[in-house]
């Protein structure tokens, strides 16, 4: 296997799926808070194309949220700072009149939230919320087309008796109901992109089955790309063509799904994995993190894993130099770890990550 | 004896000979909680709330037994009346041959220092103006045990117990993160050396990594102490991994119990069916391999239940007599444990869970 010594996009090999939808390069963004600033997401690039499903997992803090909320611009500022670029088809939308931006979001690119209690206005009714979303991005449609696709949108994600339903307000919904006219709503514009943060996190696992399946028909019918945000790595397994894991505000991997299980790149995927209680394999013992992630008000320098990691074992580079996220082999794969080589065969399987002392690689 | 009578004996637990320690320390019988619903308005009660509506188990010693089921099927109701945080409404809770239900406060109080609880949120559950110190130390003092150095040692000897450092104990829990919050309400649990701990939602609201460090130092405790655990949660993976036993619970009801084992290899209640049915595999080479059984609708509200089976408004196997006749949590069909459907059968293709890649 060969590091190229060059940082390079993570997606770039990946041709077989053509121009990129959105690209991400270098966004940064601290906010400005009491004790100081913190730097939320520091530095992150990535692409995604028309159609796939990138997965973004992490670590509550790790700045899955703030990093998508920067590139729609929903953060204040202050007390947001964000910087680098969101290219957009050909435009930066970091530099964007806010009105163009305002119509991007909600038709172009949509967003679901973890809490829809705070996405919907609490008193205005659900129906007249998604026929207002869609009539504000279509001036021509009458109140009347856009109440009935309205219904037809409540009713293909599975609200029962949409036409009652579209007179009730948002707390007259149950959790999952929400949820589910959330993406309603989502779909209604039929989006290039649709940002989902966190999107079953609150919900009972039977009703995240109920969501997670009207979002993959929502993929159907819109084609649209998705940004899966979660923590949950059953759900990447699941859903996900290709994953980022976040670390301390950066992506420290990307790769395509399968590979991202069966081979990881970097010490702490390989730990998420094995920390994992798994409900079709057998674990002994769970896989610990030792400690906890870095404050990002004062990161450390050099890599930010190396207070947890156990295959640095101590090593000069680790903790003075700040490994880049570099591409690996000639797919579509990238890591940031100075020592990612010394992974060949240590995990062939996810289910043989755990116990295996990551340590063992190194000779 | 009827091939009922044996299956409910087994309902209730009879489980000395499948349990670690062997020995029966809880005994829950037909244990109810009902809450008023009462409307300050008109100054009179609406209804109940069944949150718990009739329940049996037992846990032995050293043993844990793992309760799961939706957001508000009666988890932590259970949990809290079993340690009468909340009065039971009727029922029997026998903690080492004594029926607690019965007691004054001031007789329950020996029993208190038996059985302690954990709760879900390490951000809510210690108090912000205590130092580790004065909140582990607190059950020592409310029962006077260890005075002076001696109940400095002994805090100091906890924290260690549970992976923090005796420098630990002069600060303040804002300065800890969540697991380490978790790890400060688990020592101050130990504190007066229980045998039960009732655990509810310990680890559901930290990040995976450090949910891990939290479910292996449960299980080191477990060893070194030979505690039991009533393990509340409605994460089947964490349940399948540390517990021995399981209780499935629906609106307040136990639909299926068993050992761990049987229950996810071989479940029969419709419901448990589909709960295992829908968890995520976290391994992409079982991507669209699993059968996943999506549930129509939400749980009913527990204050107007459906009548017979409750889980009937949801269910794709139910049938006239589902509305008629609340199923009994019996063993009908010899499957091994008891499931609280008048259809309980296995899976029909296979087991709900594939099979381990290994
Ligand atoms: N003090 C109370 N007054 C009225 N109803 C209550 C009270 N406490 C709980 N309930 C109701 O009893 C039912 C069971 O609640 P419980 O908290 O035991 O659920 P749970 O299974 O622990 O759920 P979760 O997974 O959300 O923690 C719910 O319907 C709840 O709304
Ligand atoms: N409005 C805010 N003000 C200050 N800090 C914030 C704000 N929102 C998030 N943060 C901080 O930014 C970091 C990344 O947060 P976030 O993106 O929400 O994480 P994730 O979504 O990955 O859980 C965290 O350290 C968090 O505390
Ligand atoms: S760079 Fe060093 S500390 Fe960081 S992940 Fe790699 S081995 Fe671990
Ligand atoms: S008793 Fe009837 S409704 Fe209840 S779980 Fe069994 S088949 Fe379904
Ligand atoms: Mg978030
Ligand atoms: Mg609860």
């Amino acid at each position: 296997m060969d590091i190229s010594s060059e940082p390079q996009t993570p997606d770039r090999a990946d041709t077989r799926l053509g121009a990129p939808l959105l690209s991400v390069r270098d966004l940064t963004t601290r906010l400005a808070v009491e004790s100081g600033v913190v730097q939320a997401v520091r530095g992150v690039s990535w692409d995604i194309y028309p159609g796939e499903i990138l997965g973004i997992v992490g670590e509550s803090g790790s700045g899955k949220s703030v990093s998508v909320s920067s590139l729609l611009r929903l953060l204040p500022s202050p007390p947001a700072i964000v910087s680098g670029s969101v290219m957009y088809n050909g435009q930066d939308l970091l530099t964007l009149p806010e009105r163009r931006m305002r119509r991007i979001r909600g038709q172009e690119i949509s967003m679901i939230f973890q809490d829809p209690m705070t996405s919907f206005n609490p008193v205005k009714t659900i129906g007249s919320q998604i026929s207002e979303a869609i009539r504000v991005h279509h001036r021509s449609v009458s109140r009347r087309a856009a109440r009935a696709r309205a219904i037809e949108l409540l009713g293909m994600v599975g609200v029962p008796s949409p036409e009652g339903r579209y007179k009730q307000f948002p707390h007259e919904y149950s959790g999952g109901m929400r949820q589910r006219a959330m993406i309603a709503m989502a779909m209604a514009n039929q989006p290039k992109l649709i940002i989902a943060d966190e999107p079953t996190t609150a919900l009972d696992v039977t009703i995240q089955a109920q969501v997670l399946e009207i979002l993959q028909l929502a993929q159907r019918e819109t084609n649209a790309a998705i940004v899966l945000i979660t923590h949950d790595l059953g759900l990447i397994a699941e859903l996900a063509d290709r994953v980022l894991v976040m670390y301390a505000g950066k992506v420290v991997e990307s790769a395509p799904v399968m590979e991202l299980f069966r081979q990881p790149r970097h010490p702490y995927t390989l730990s998420l994995l094995g920390s994992l209680p798994r409900l079709d394999v057998e674990l002994d013992h769970l896989v610990s993190i030792p400690g906890q992630p870095p404050s990002l008000t004062n990161p450390p320098p050099g890599c930010a894993f190396y207070l947890r990691c156990k295959m640095s074992d101590g090593r000069e580079r680790c903790w003075q130099e700040e490994p880049a996220l570099l591409s690996i082999g000639a797919g579509p794969r990238s890591a940031a770890c100075h020592f990612s080589d010394e992974m060949d065969g240590l995990a062939q399987s996810v289910t043989e990550t755990t116990g295996v002392d990551v340590r063992a690689g190194k000779e | 004896m009827t091939s009922i009578a044996t299956a409910r004996l087994q309902s209730t637990g009879q489980t000395a000979e499948k349990s670690p320690g062997g020995t029966e320390i809880l005994r829950v019988e037909g244990l109810k909680v009902h809450f008023p619903v009462t409307s300050t308005l008109l100054r009179r009660t609406l209804g109940t709330v069944k949150a718990v509506d009739g329940v049996d188990f037992t846990i032995a010693a050293g043993e844990t037994l793992g309760l799961v089921g939706e957001s508000g099927c009666g988890k932590s109701t259970t949990g809290l009346s079993i340690l009468r945080l909340i009065e039971p409404t009727s029922g029997r809770v026998v903690f080492r041959g004594e029926d607690l239900t019965g007691l004054s406060k001031r007789s329950l109080r020996p029993y208190r220092r038996e059985m302690q609880i954990v709760l879900q949120d390490p951000y809510s559950s210690l108090d912000p103006r205590m130092t580790v110190r004065s909140i582990v130390s607190e059950p020592l003092k409310v029962h006077r045990l260890y005075k002076g150095a001696a109940r400095a040692e002994r805090v100091d000897e906890l924290l260690q117990l549970v992976g923090l450092q005796p420098e630990h104990a002069s600060r303040y829990p804002h300065e800890f993160s969540g697991g380490q919050r978790q790890r400060i309400s688990i020592a101050r649990a130990l504190a007066l050396d229980p045998q039960l701990l009732v655990l509810d939602e310990p680890v559901s609201a930290l990040d995976v990594s450090i949910q891990a460090q939290v479910v292996n130092l449960l299980e080191r405790l477990q060893d070194e102490l030979s505690l039991a655990y009533l393990f509340v949660a409605h994460d089947l993976s964490i349940v399948k991994h540390i517990c021995d036993r399981v209780a499935v619970m629906y609106l307040g009801h136990i639909v299926e119990t068993g050992t761990t084992d049987d229950v996810y290899k071989r479940p029969t209640h419709p419901y448990t069916q589909a709960l295992l049915s829908a968890v995520p595999i976290p391994d992409p080479e079982h991507r669209g391999r699993k059968k996943r059984i999506v549930l129509q609708g939400d749980v009913p509200s527990p204050q107007n239940p459906p009548s017979g089976c409750p889980f009937r408004t949801r269910c794709w196997k139910a049938q006239d007599i589902c509305a008629e006749e609340m199923p009994e949590l019996i063993d009908r069909f010899g499957h091994g444990h008891p499931s609280a459907c008048h259809f309980a059968a296995p899976p029909e293709n296979g087991p709900a869970v594939p099979a381990s890649v290994r």
